[in-house]
């Protein structure tokens, strides 16, 4: 596969980070990722990432798992074999509320770890390329790719003056981890996204 | 720099100046340094615990029932008390992880990841006695409904027993998802940190290749809320549903209205009551005091005598009722096997009271609120009494019948009774062991996120960002 090559910055504050962000964007560089040792609220956005839509996954799971309940109970209880309770009706609908819940919840759950899982690559023995090993620590670590035209000293002078501590040039393979969620990610000066 | 802002005057979630980077040494180093002696005695103590604990199984699978005391009069014996004992723990760390993150109570993020760690041990404690008390445990596949060649014959969906089937798997199911997608991102930070071959290949494998890029950690977000969202409903409908395999009979003592919320209650409040045995231990042994401070002591402290006020609340309206009705039935059980300290079990009864309703009130001084001892002795006492509840709700109104010829002699275990209860401690204690000595006890990605605005440290050093501008920050950052 094709190798690509990236300029990698590493920041120790978000309160740096975020500013950065915006000039990089704004200077017209496609940012390919950022890593960080935890979820910095915003940046997503400040990203120009869209919204995840993992939630309407775990509403349509959490639906089947109620028709799946339902119709299972249903068709046990009042079709393929109906017990007489007192001769109470043998579509007995309160008494169904608990597992009709339960299986609801099972299904979201289990769909949307499976989904995020599968969205996000992860899995067991699955190995990525780590662009800096201490952005798991306590290093933000801005990832921008580079293309023919890329200016990379100009870049990585760029990239030091709006406050990264660490810049290098990294090369790494395109593969499947790579993802295709960047492709969401809009550069500034082509469209007419704000920052705000 | 942060969206959210902390008041000044309250305490800190995190004591001590501390960093990013500090924060990971601080966690990440117990779990990389040899298991002291200590360990091993406990880990080994835990083990023996547990072999018995097997043995007694074995013993009962092989003799039948038999091997109990349980008769046709009290049919569910220890076991039974045992199973909801354990239901009950298991519920704190799904409502310190779920409700109090729906709450956005900052202080959860301390101790969450212990507490779920425990909930999920404590499910799996619980699971075993319902599975053994139904004597051919090689048919206990019976209970799933799947296409089978005797009819097919299926389980009846109206039975509570059922519903709990449901209840405990999905719990237990979901909580582990829970815990495990919010071990993934410390799994990363242990991996990348790991200096020898076996510890980095092991991690990354339990890391899932988790590397934390912005997308990711969105989905992330997004999954907790969620997950959370799920799991609230959940851990409520959980003891609901233990609480309808009584409530739904027709035995005096079982057949009370009250049972869901007051199980709800007393639920959470022995499950804060073992967090808070684990924490105190786990604080002192791996010098975490600066992460699970005196202020998440005592927030926790103030739960359990919410909780246990509720469940004092639930005894006596039980009381009141009994005698409101004046069903001679009900008046049996609540005034004459119960509440009365000469009748055979008065004694559980008001073991009890004193542990679960009298006693928690010391909560009410702040002093003893804060004070370790007190706190570590109480939540031992606390479980003790919560142990004598469901043995209270279950063998006193089960040991006298409707018709005197049924009665019952005393009740009481035998050995093999007493070692499978052993053996489930066995078993908790030794993934605890487990847990606390290969896993990061405390989630390190969201200590990192609370970290701002909560500690003294980073207050200072962001002073002077912080003094820009609302409207330019507002522009700048806000959604």
């Amino acid at each position: 596969m094709a190798k690509k090559k990236f300029v990698v910055a590493a920041f120790d504050d978000e309160a740096v980070l975020f500013p950065a962000v915006k000039k990089v964007r704004m200077s017209g560089y496609k940012i390919h990722e950022v890593y960080t040792p935890f979820a910095v609220h915003g940046l997503d956005y400040a990203l120009g990432l869209r919204e995840t839509s993992i939630h309407t996954a775990g509403f349509i799971y959490g639906i089947t798992g109620t028709c799946t309940a339902l119709g299972g109970i249903s068709f046990i209880l009042a079709y393929d074999w109906p017990l007489n309770f007192g001769g109470k009706p043998a579509f007995a609908l309160p008494a169904w509320i608990p597992i009709i819940f339960e299986l609801t919840v099972l299904f979201s759950a289990v769909g949307m770890v499976l989904t995020f899982c599968y969205l996000c690559q992860l899995a067991p023995f699955v190995k990525k390329h780590h662009f800096n090993a201490r952005s798991s620590d306590d290093l933000f670590v801005m990832v921008i790719e580079c293309t023919a035209k890329t200016n990379v000293e100009d870049l990585k002078a760029f990239v030091t003056s709006s406050g990264a501590i660490e810049v290098n040039v990294q090369e790494a393979e395109t593969e499947w981890w790579l993802g295709t969620y960047d492709k969401d990610q809009r550069l500034i000066k082509d469209s007419h996204v704000e920052v705000a | 720099m942060h969206l959210k802002y902390e008041s000044q005057l309250r305490e800190p979630l995190v004591d001590g100046i501390k960093d990013y980077h500090q924060v990971t040494e601080d966690i990440v180093r117990p779990i990389e340094v040899k298991p002291s002696k200590l360990w091993y005695i406990c880990f080994f103590i835990s083990v023996a615990f547990l072999m018995f604990g097997v043995y007694s199984v074995y013993r009962e699978v092989v003799y039948g029932i038999g091997q109990w005391n349980v008769n046709k009069t009290v049919g569910w014996g220890w076991d039974i008390t045992n199973f909801v004992w354990w239901v009950g723990i298991g519920h704190a760390g799904t409502l310190i992880s779920a409700i109090l993150l729906l709450f956005r109570q900052g202080w959860r993020t301390g101790v969450n990841r212990a507490a779920e760690a425990m909930t999920i041990f404590a499910v799996m404690c619980a699971g075993q006695f319902p599975i053994f008390h139904m004597g051919r445990v090689w048919m206990a596949f019976f209970i799933f409904p799947y296409p089978n060649t005797r009819g097919p014959l299926w389980p009846n969906f109206n039975s509570p027993l059922l519903w709990d089937v449901f209840a405990i798997s999905t719990y237990f199911t979901v909580s582990l998802l829970f815990w495990y997608s919010g071990l993934l991102p410390d799994f990363g930070t242990v991996r990348d940190r790991a200096k020898t071959k076996l510890r980095k290949k092991l991690y990354g494998i339990l890391s899932f290749g988790w590397i934390g890029s912005t997308k990711h950690w969105q989905r992330h977000e997004s999954l907790s809320l969620v997950l959370a969202g799920l799991a609230t409903p959940l851990v409520l409908s959980v003891h609901t549903i233990v609480s309808m395999d009584f409530a739904t009979s027709v035995i005096p003592g079982w057949h009370t209205t009250i049972f869901p919320p007051y199980f709800v209650a007393g639920a959470i409040f022995s499950g804060f009551a073992m967090t808070q045995t684990l924490l105190v231990v786990i604080r002192k042994v791996y010098g975490l005091e600066e992460y699970i401070t005196m202020g998440h002591i005592e927030a926790m402290n103030k739960v359990i005598v919410l909780t246990g006020s509720i469940v004092g609340c639930a005894y006596l309206t039980e009381l009141f009722m009994a005698w409101y009705s004046q069903n001679k039935y009900e008046g049996y059980a609540f005034w004459y096997s119960r509440a009365n300290l000469f009748s055979p079990y008065g004694w559980a009864y008001w073991a009890m009271m004193s542990c679960n309703v009298l006693s928690p009130q010391i909560f009410w001084f702040r002093k003893m609120r804060r004070n370790l001892m007190v706190t570590f002795f109480m939540s031992v006492i606390v479980n003790v009494g919560m142990w004598f509840e469901r043995f209270v709700i279950i063998v006193t109104s089960l040991y006298r019948d409707y018709l005197p010829s049924s009665w019952t002699v005393y009740y009481h275990p035998t050995i093999w009774e007493v070692g499978f209860y052993l053996g489930t401690f066995g078993l908790f204690f030794t993934c605890f062991f487990l847990f606390s000595k290969y896993f990061p006890v405390i989630a390190i990605a969201e200590i990192k996120y609370i970290l701002k605005t909560t500690n003294e440290g980073f207050k200072a050093k962001v002073g002077g960002l912080e003094a820009q501008p609302v409207e330019e920050f507002a522009h700048d950052y806000a959604h």
